[in-house]
């Protein structure tokens, strides 16, 4: 009887829903009072309204994210005024965050410095003078492939172990933990990961072009059979200070982005192990993916 | 004096607390049971000021939680401490570290007295000279009585408890009991015990509240709870899968 009821008052909902999506309805979700009714009724009828209000939907959500991200952003800089009571933690995520980044660094960058000294020379030919290479390469480096791919690979490395170690604790209650405890999360947990790694990646960036233009170096010489005083004097002659400060500029924009999604994602995630999933993989991809966009916008301002 | 008056919350509109109103006194030992995901948890995280309330108010000795600055609400949880359902220890911290981190950054006393604190919590829930074993290391019973010497190292006047003894053998599960029992009546603080294990809440509790659809559906002490006529706190009580609790 109750059955009956519950699919009759369905119908009296939902004129615009067969009766075979009611009893659907009705089984899968046991309706025990009138807003729960109610809210069910809301849902359907959302759910089967225009395609329209699903974009509306998404960009109030991507809105309400960036609101959401930048709030957090300026709870971290209000909480700056603390960094030096959180000098110890903030140390140690420099070792995790920097540190412990190097090698991975260090390799990307050999390569990154060889495969464009390489493909350089291969553009060059006929066109431009060979001794133009070490020009050519360390300005592309210092201005566009150090600090980017040392971003790129710190969003990977870095951006999603934050996510993944708030997640962690979110969705074990610790970060509720240290609420309760009177400590505010975003001072004892964002301010020191923000702080390392929004210092630390123009340092490793600092690193990795210099490695780079090593790795061109080495190409140079021994591949394309150029003598290493002809490319350094052709790096040295090309070198502005601008340009390496450029570069430097756009990795701190880049490890504070980084951070800052990790943070903000790893503080949102929730459903347990597969939530931490996600949490990892969303943090990877909207940091390299803002690490391109704020690329591009810092090139137009600074070059 | 815990009162909650007319407390709403919904997640991603669906309600889970219509209106509950309950006032707990201070010193008691005050049980809210409840079939699981009607909203206790989420309860006991409004008393603490995790979660803000759509509409209603919490006064703790007075003083209102749910609209409060976060400088007053920190304020406030400092007379609060809770034991968490998983024990929420922070796995990076040894034992020691997770138990003072509260007094250590709110700097409330020195280091020495510090480690005399944590080492009369630590005896004080039996595990004495664990101080230097990481989370990984201990069993699900030692977490929850090291969370619950975390939860009593700022000496709080209430301690909120999410499901004390779920997942526990009898045996820890009893002296989690003890423990909760020894809180209330030695260090004077009022408990609130979210629970669904009745053989643990008819021994720590002096009084009964049953959660139910979002709604406090029966209020009483423990005589009143085993003697009740109440269909659906009986038939809680008594772990029956028929009646007017239906199964979803």
């Amino acid at each position: 009887m109750r059955g009956v009821y519950h699919v009759l008052f369905y119908a009296i909902q939902n004129e615009d829903l067969t009766l075979d999506e009611e009893i659907y309805i009705f089984k899968t979700k046991r309706l025990q009072t009138e807003d729960e009714k109610l809210y069910i009724t809301l849902m359907t009828k959302e759910q089967l309204a225009s395609p329209i209000r699903a974009v509306g939907r998404l960009v109030i959500a991507w809105i309400e994210q960036t609101g959401a991200i930048f709030i957090l952003f300026g709870k971290i800089l209000r909480s700056s005024i603390h960094l030096w009571r959180r000098r110890r933690l903030a140390v140690d995520q420099m070792l995790l965050i920097g540190v412990q980044s190097l090698p991975l660094v260090s390799i990307i960058a050999v390569f990154t410095g060889a495969v464009s000294a390489w493909q350089a020379a291969y553009q060059f030919e006929g066109l431009v003078p060979l001794d133009y290479l070490g020009a050519g390469t360390s300005t592309a480096i210092f201005i566009e492939l150090g600090p980017v791919l040392t971003g790129i690979i710190l969003a990977g490395r870095v951006g999603s172990s934050i996510a993944a170690e708030l997640g962690v604790m979110k969705v074990t209650e610790q970060i509720d933990a240290l609420e309760s405890l009177a400590i505010d999360p975003v001072h004892y947990l964002a301010l020191p990961r923000f702080c390392a790694a929004t210092f630390m990646t123009p340092v490793l960036t600092i690193f990795s072009d210099f490695i780079a233009v090593l790795g061109a170096l080495i190409v140079s010489n021994v591949l394309i059979g150029q003598p290493a005083h002809i490319f350094l004097d052709s790096v040295q002659a090309s070198f502005e200070l601008r340009s390496l400060l450029g570069g430097l500029t756009k990795a701190l924009v880049f490890g504070a982005t980084i951070a800052l999604i990790g943070c903000y994602i790893g503080f949102q995630t929730s459903g347990g192990a597969e939530g931490v999933g996600r949490a990892t993989i969303q943090a990877f991809v909207l940091s390299a993916a803002l690490i391109l966009i704020h690329d591009y916008v810092l090139a137009t301002i600074l070059f | 004096m815990i009162e909650i008056r007319n407390l709403k919350k919904s997640f991603n509109g669906k309600p889970v607390l219509r209106g509950v109103n309950l006032d707990i006194p201070k010193g008691e030992a005050q049980i809210i049971i409840g079939r699981s995901g009607c909203g206790k948890s989420v309860l006991l995280k409004h008393i603490i000021g995790l979660v803000k309330p759509e509409a209603g108010q919490i006064f703790v000795d007075g003083e209102e939680v749910t609209s409060s600055s976060t400088r007053d609400l920190y304020r406030m949880r400092r007379k609060i401490g809770m034991l968490f359902q998983g024990a929420a220890l922070f796995d990076s911290m040894t034992v020691e570290e997770n138990v003072a981190l509260g007094v250590r950054e709110h700097r409330m006393f020195d280091e020495t007295e510090i480690r005399r604190r944590v080492e009369e919590k630590l005896e004080l829930v039996g595990l004495p000279k664990t101080q230097h074993l990481k989370p990984a290391e201990l069993s699900g019973g030692m977490k929850k009585r090291v969370g619950l010497a975390r939860a009593l190292m700022m000496d709080p006047e209430f301690v909120l408890y999410d499901e004390p003894t779920t997942g526990l053998d009898p045996i820890t599960s009893d002296a989690i009991n003890e423990l909760i029992i020894d809180c209330n009546k030695k260090l004077g603080v009022t408990s609130i015990i979210v629970t669904h294990d009745m053989t643990s809440a008819y021994k720590v509790g002096k009084r009964f509240a049953m959660l139910h659809d979002g709604q406090v559906i029966f209020t009483g002490t423990t005589d009143e709870v085993r003697h009740t006529n109440h269909a659906m706190v009986r038939q809680f009580i008594e772990g029956r899968a028929d009646g007017p609790l239906q199964i979803y």
